[in-house]
């Protein structure tokens, strides 16, 4: 319950509410707990709130860099 | 994107620096829920040195709602003509006579909400009828529900209050860190609770308890490099609180969001499921806003209620069992038919145990 998913911000409704993508999911998103926002931010929203901006994650970059430590773990277990 | 030689030479020196660092043994706990879920999936546990053992701690809000405020959230649900909003989470959580969801599967109007923007919604649309908010969470979500508040002011609305139970991580930690039949080295702390309080509320563990902190994102690889630091602190006997998860936390948290959870709530003691009243480790609302505290509104009795018998929820919580050693675990209780708030949440340590590793076991 704890979880913020990073959504990019597309549009600004009005001076408390956002629309904000994450992949293919569309939310509204409120502003009320950081200063300013802008479209085209990456910010983390939980329970509907934006809690804070973020640096955009390399996402794949640590997919596969996981996939070594696996791939090397799984050489030494051999 | 990288060079592949470059990620196998991080991945190598993440997995070196582990082994390096974790010369005796180490207990770690992750406190937050996302975690707990993040280290079942990727099959982190298997892939550390024998010396590092990780223990789940209090992390997920819903499994930490104690039975007796359960109780008080049923018991207010069944009254007629008032809606109750909730989040998803709480719908299967057992208290001592079935779940909102039995509730509602008996006609009460129970609600589930996404945000508490839509709990507030919901009594602007129904002016005849009191709406209540089931607010739970810790720091993360207790700003929002403080922000609706202060819009439910500012629009004047009559017919809404929130039932709160937001807890908080420190007050927690703290007992944790006094407990001593528990033995941690070291806690990955929760990042998105962080992203609001800042770094600062941990401090006393390394000063008063010796104790090392990592705040780590959740990618699997950002816990490893969160594992690899507490074991650096605890090889080099240098507690400290390190910040990791830098592209989302800043380290004085998130000023504002404080200021909301400041303006409306007032530090009060709270009763944790399985860990008993810890004090000043809940939020209550401030006296000025007593006309939206369902507490106050309906006159509501929170009551200290045993767990049910066998449950082990709190020694789960408190990192002194595993899941699989509370004798009701996959028997009488699993995630179809959970005794215990633990197996209900995704987050919950039973059930992520059960979902990813359990089966494996068997
Ligand atoms: S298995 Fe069920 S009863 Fe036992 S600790 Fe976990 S949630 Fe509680």
């Amino acid at each position: 319950m704890c979880l913020a998913v990073p959504h990019r911000i597309e549009k600004i409704l009005d001076s408390r509410r956002v629309i904000a993508r994450a992949g293919s999911l569309k939310v509204e998103a409120r502003t009320d707990l950081i200063d300013s926002v802008n479209v085209g931010d990456v910010v983390l929203v939980h329970a509907g709130f934006i809690i804070e901006k973020c640096e955009e994650k390399e996402g794949q970059e640590l997919e596969e860099l996981w996939k070594e430590v696996l791939n090397i773990a799984g050489k030494r277990q051999s | 994107m990288q060079e592949k030689g470059n990620l196998r030479d991080k991945a190598e020196l993440l997995q070196r620096a582990l082994g390096f660092f974790a010369k005796e043994p180490m207990t770690f706990m992750e406190v937050c829920g996302t975690h707990t879920v993040a280290i079942y999936r990727s099959g982190l546990r298997s892939l550390l040195p024998k010396n590092i053992s990780l223990v789940s701690g209090p992390g997920c809000p819903v499994c930490v709602t104690d039975q007796g405020e359960v109780d008080a959230a049923i018991k207010l649900a069944e009254k007629k003509g008032l809606i109750f909003a909730t989040y998803g989470d709480m719908m299967r959580v057992p208290g001592t006579k079935g779940s909102l969801r039995n509730l509602r599967t008996q006609g009460a109007d129970v609600r589930v909400v996404r945000s508490c923007d839509e709990a507030l919604d919901l009594a602007l649309k129904n002016p005849t009828k009191e709406v209540v908010f089931l607010g739970v969470g810790f720091e993360t979500t207790a700003p929002s529900t403080a922000a609706i508040i202060l819009e439910a002011e500012e629009k004047k609305v009559r017919n809404f209050s929130v039932l709160c139970f937001h807890k908080l991580v420190p007050p927690a930690l703290r007992l944790l860190a006094e407990s001593r039949e528990l033995k941690v080295d070291g806690f990955l702390l929760p990042g998105h609770v962080t992203v609001v309080i800042g770094v600062k509320p941990y401090e006393f563990l390394p000063r008063d308890f010796n104790i090392s902190c990592t705040i780590a994102g959740f990618e699997p690889l950002d816990i490893m490099e969160g594992l690899v630091e507490l074991a650096r602190q605890v090889h080099d006997k240098d507690p400290k609180v390190s910040l990791l998860y830098a592209r989302a936390v800043r380290p004085e948290g998130n000023t504002r969001a404080k200021k909301f959870i400041r303006r409306v709530f007032d530090e009060a003691d709270a009763r944790w499921r399985g860990l008993g009243k810890i004090k000043n480790s809940g939020l209550r609302l401030k006296p000025e806003f007593a006309c939206f505290d369902a507490i106050t509104r309906f006159d509501l009795d929170i009551k200290e209620v045993p767990l049910p018998s066998g449950c082990k929820c709190g020694e789960v919580l408190m990192g002194k069992l595993r899941p699989e050693e509370c004798p009701l675990f996959s028997i009488r209780c699993t995630p179809d038919d959970p005794v215990g708030p633990c197996m209900v949440s995704s987050e919950g340590n039973c059930a992520a145990c059960y979902k990813y590793s359990y089966k494996v076991m068997r």
